[in-house]
């Protein structure tokens, strides 16, 4: 394996008899084609990279630290703001992650509608990465017929939830409301349009031969590789690593949905793309088995101490007036002890680690989040390759800076 | 893990090599040596093995040879005022057995020093950062031991318990 991000480029002087050919290069923070406030420090050797070394949290806001100030519940808005690209997955994860803490019972609906949404976000996430990804090599069409099918799914979001992006939907201990009325007809009418969309964008990318050009045999990283570096998701799946927490460690129900985990052993650039693209297709397929299946029931966990009563039983009777009031005003204790919850976020595994000490606060909430490891790869994937590929594998791993910086 | 339902907690050592006795990473570890194990845990279907200060980077080579091959996770938890002061939890997945341990390390607070599991897995190298920079702990022989998060010239670690929150700086 080649070297890791050691020493930063700036301060170990380049090597004697070096000097008059290397060059350093500063890439970003604000570069478009860094998806966000990245800084890469690039010292190259004409085109080629030499050393590449990455300089984050110019976006750090201190979401752990503000998370310990906080009740359990109102923890829950900050998670949708690390990965802004996947809100319901971050919801899912900390969700998860205390109610295990709590040993709650999720009804069936909620955890179905748990699963529906989840998905939903994954194909709202990646429409993103394919048309940020394939504009940054410069086919720039994809990007409008992304987008446009982004927008669908962000007024899904906002129909069930009341927010497009920042959607907070789950809570501990199931949904914040019941779906509306159409919800699952809007579902319906979108996966029923969207696989020839899929097929669109691929006929727009997988036989252009510029893109192909721009991707293939670029960014290898290896099984092992991947590995020792922390790589999860696509890109790990990518690499010929074929795990998903999905089908592996199932949560929320997913034993109950039958889809195929795309791998490829080819390990560039273009495998990613292709991984992703099928990835998508069968988040389309788990959308569907999650409507034909939609159990019947209640969408929240029976515990009025933890679960914010029905507004209509709040003017009715007095035991769910005391409860709201004094979920909203003291929370409620969570038991001690600590509990470490992953799930497969669009990028790769995400975990919550979250410690309690027994009272309404958490004692520590910290997220694990696929980018931040994902990108110690880069330099092992752009070492000794052209400047422009830098680009193309940015893309290809897919970061958001909000989960890596927090 | 199958043979224990998720619901029950085995809380001490005995009661852990007592209950999973065939747990892979847990076998492997008392093949190597049973008294680096200090204390262990089985609790909501995750196990934590405490080990001593000293010897984390060889723990972590062996858990790594018996199966469990990806560093997912390292991060540390601040217990001030009680002592000892810091914990570092570092979650490690097996891909083969789809299972996850978790090593616990108890560090003091008066010089919060460890080892560097670099060598072993070089993706702790961005999470000995941020650990390091957020709660002041070192890792010896890390390759880049610098804050990540914050900016270089930073006082204080922010994520510690005694950590201000409100005032003047």
């Amino acid at each position: 394996m080649t070297d890791y991000a050691g020493t930063p480029i700036l301060e170990a002087p380049l090597a004697e008899g070096a000097k008059d050919q290397h060059m350093v290069l500063n890439m970003g923070p604000q570069h478009p084609s860094t998806h966000g406030v990245l800084r890469l420090v690039l010292e190259i050797d004409g085109e080629i990279v030499v050393r590449l070394y990455p300089e984050i949290g110019y976006l750090h806001t201190g979401i752990e630290k503000t998370c310990e100030a906080k009740f359990y519940q109102q923890v829950v808005p900050m998670t949708d703001r690390i990965d802004y690209l996947s809100p319901m997955v971050n919801n899912l994860c900390y969700c998860l992650a205390v109610e295990r803490l709590l040993d709650l019972e999720i009804p069936d609906k909620a955890q179905w509608m748990r699963v529906l949404l989840a998905e939903l976000t994954r194909l709202n996430s990646h429409l993103v990465w394919l048309g940020t990804h394939a504009m940054d090599i410069g086919a720039l069409t994809v990007f409008l017929y992304t987008f446009r099918e982004r927008e669908d799914i962000l007024r899904i979001f906002e129909h069930v939830a009341g927010q497009r992006m920042m959607t907070s939907y789950f809570r501990i201990g199931g949904l914040s409301m019941e779906p509306p009325l159409d919800f699952f007809d809007r579902v319906q009418a979108f996966i029923k349009m969207f696989p020839e969309k899929i097929d669109e964008y691929s006929n727009l990318l997988t036989g252009n031969p510029i893109f192909v050009d721009r991707l293939k045999d670029v960014g290898y990283l290896t099984a092992e590789d991947a590995i020792a570096l922390g790589v999860t998701g696509p890109p790990l799946r990518a690499s010929g690593v074929d795990f998903d927490l999905r089908r592996d460690r199932p949560y929320s129900s997913y034993e109950k949905f039958q889809f195929k985990v795309p791998t490829s052993t080819v390990g560039d650039t273009w495998a990613r793309y292709e991984v992703r693209l099928v990835e998508m297709r069968e988040s389309v397929k788990i959308i569907q088995q999650a409507l034909d299946g939609m159990p019947e029931g209640p969408i929240k966990a029976d515990a009025p101490k933890i679960v914010l009563p029905d507004r209509e039983k709040m003017k009715t009777q007095m035991e769910a007036l005391i409860h709201h009031f004094k979920i909203v005003t003291e929370g409620f204790a969570v038991p001690a002890g600590e509990v470490y919850q992953s799930v497969e976020s669009p990028r790769g595994q995400m975990g919550y680690y979250v410690v309690s000490d027994g009272t309404a606060k958490p004692y520590r909430v910290h997220m694990r989040n696929p980018s931040f490891a994902t990108l110690q790869a880069l330099e092992t994937m752009c070492k000794g390759r052209l400047l422009a590929d830098v680009v193309a594998v940015i893309g290809s791993i897919d970061i958001v800076l909000g989960e890596i910086d927090r | 893990m199958t043979s224990v339902a998720l619901k029950t907690t085995l809380a001490d050592r005995a009661a852990v090599l007592e209950g999973v006795p065939d747990h892979p990473a847990l076998k492997a570890f008392l093949a190597w040596n049973p008294n680096a194990l200090l204390d262990a845990k089985l609790d909501r279907g995750e196990l934590t093995l405490t080990v001593a200060r000293e010897i984390i980077t060889e723990a972590a080579a062996t858990v790594q040879a018996a199966g469990y091959n990806f560093l997912e996770d390292l991060t540390a938890v601040d217990w001030f005022p009680s002592t000892p002061r810091f914990q570092l939890s570092y979650q490690i997945l097996s891909h083969s057995y789809k299972d996850y341990i978790r090593l616990r390390v108890l560090l003091d607070g008066e010089d919060p020093t460890v080892e560097s599991i670099v060598p072993i897995w070089p993706s702790a190298n961005y999470y000995e950062r941020e650990v390091f920079d957020l709660f002041g702990i070192r890792f010896e022989g890390h390759p880049n031991l610098r804050r990540i998060m914050m900016p270089d010239d930073w006082k204080g670690h922010p994520l510690r318990k005694d950590y201000p929150v409100e005032g003047y700086r």
